[in-house]
């Protein structure tokens, strides 16, 4: 028997709660799945509308989790690009998908290009993390 | 203080996306300091102090990666390659690949077989780029072995 049968939750750093709505829900259309507060944290991840997982979660670093030096390290690593790529996002047409967000203002850092296996482009978020929209080969027609 | 250096990374960070796409492009100094809104000499400074390199040198190493991957995935020839990468010189771009990499353009075409669709292509991108903190002349291929 296998350990597990799905990723439901992953996560990512993000630097502001509200910039971050505005951005994975506003301009990448992706729906707030859960959104909980109490005292000074907040619980809240986003996931593909209709889609019950993934759900990611959007968390901003700080205290009492870690100590605000610790923060701060981890908003320059951010900042800088360095977290690598934090999520992929399947799409059944990458040049629309490219086009319509491009007009809503996100930053690409690459355009859409096709690569063999498939359509794929690259952006960021305001914050500097890394994000891939890919067409798979197998999901064309 | 923190968010002084925050936004100063972001917008450093979009020069250095703008490098890594319009690698073939002439880009200068000015336009990126314009992109990371600051001053020339003050743009090279702090884009080193965060990223470990001067603007210079990491475009050379974009430059050098993607004409690692015609050289590998392609026929083209090496001056066709060298135009395409963005240098203006054979000389300057044989001269970089080879102290970049650690052998010649066309001893690197030689030993080494396309990678393409084994794996996505951002990613071969990232990691196939040679490195400029020590290891270069050491790992020329891209195969990395049991680490």
């Amino acid at each position: 028997m296998k350990n597990f049968n799905a990723i439901t939750t992953a996560h990512i750093w993000v630097l502001d709660h509200q910039q971050a709505l505005d951005f994975y829900v506003g301009k990448l259309g992706l729906e707030v799945k859960s959104d909980f507060s109490r005292g000074g944290f907040r619980w809240l991840t986003v996931g593909v509308a209709g889609e019950p997982v993934p759900e990611i979660v959007l968390d901003v670093p700080g205290p009492p989790v870690m100590d605000e030096k610790t923060a701060e390290q981890i908003r320059e690593l951010v900042t800088k690009g360095a977290t690598g790529v934090v999520m992929v996002l399947r799409t059944d047409d990458c040049f629309a998908t490219y086009e319509r967000l491009r007009a809503k203002g996100v930053e690409f850092t690459q355009e859409a290009t096709d690569h063999g296996y498939g359509i794929d482009c690259g952006l960021r978020d305001p914050f500097g993390n890394q994000i891939r929209i890919l067409q798979p080969k197998a999901w064309q027609g | 203080m923190s968010r002084v250096i925050e936004e100063r990374n972001r917008r450093l960070l979009r020069a250095r996306d703008a490098m890594d796409r319009c690698y073939a492009e002439p880009l200068d100094v000015a336009a990126l300091a314009r992109i990371a809104c600051v001053s020339g000499a003050h743009f090279i400074r702090t884009f080193r102090a965060t990223f470990g390199e001067t603007p210079h040198r990491y475009l050379q190493r974009r430059r050098v990666e993607r004409s690692m991957f015609l050289l590998r995935e392609s026929d083209r020839s090496v001056t066709d390659i060298c135009l395409d990468v963005g240098f203006t010189s054979l000389g300057t771009f044989s001269r970089t690949f080879r102290e970049i990499v650690g052998q010649s353009p066309l001893a690197y075409r030689r030993s080494n077989a396309p990678v393409s669709g084994a794996v996505p292509a951002c990613f071969t991108m990232a990691w196939a780029r040679p490195s400029s903190f020590g290891e270069a002349g050491r790992r020329t291929g891209l195969v990395r072995s049991s680490r």
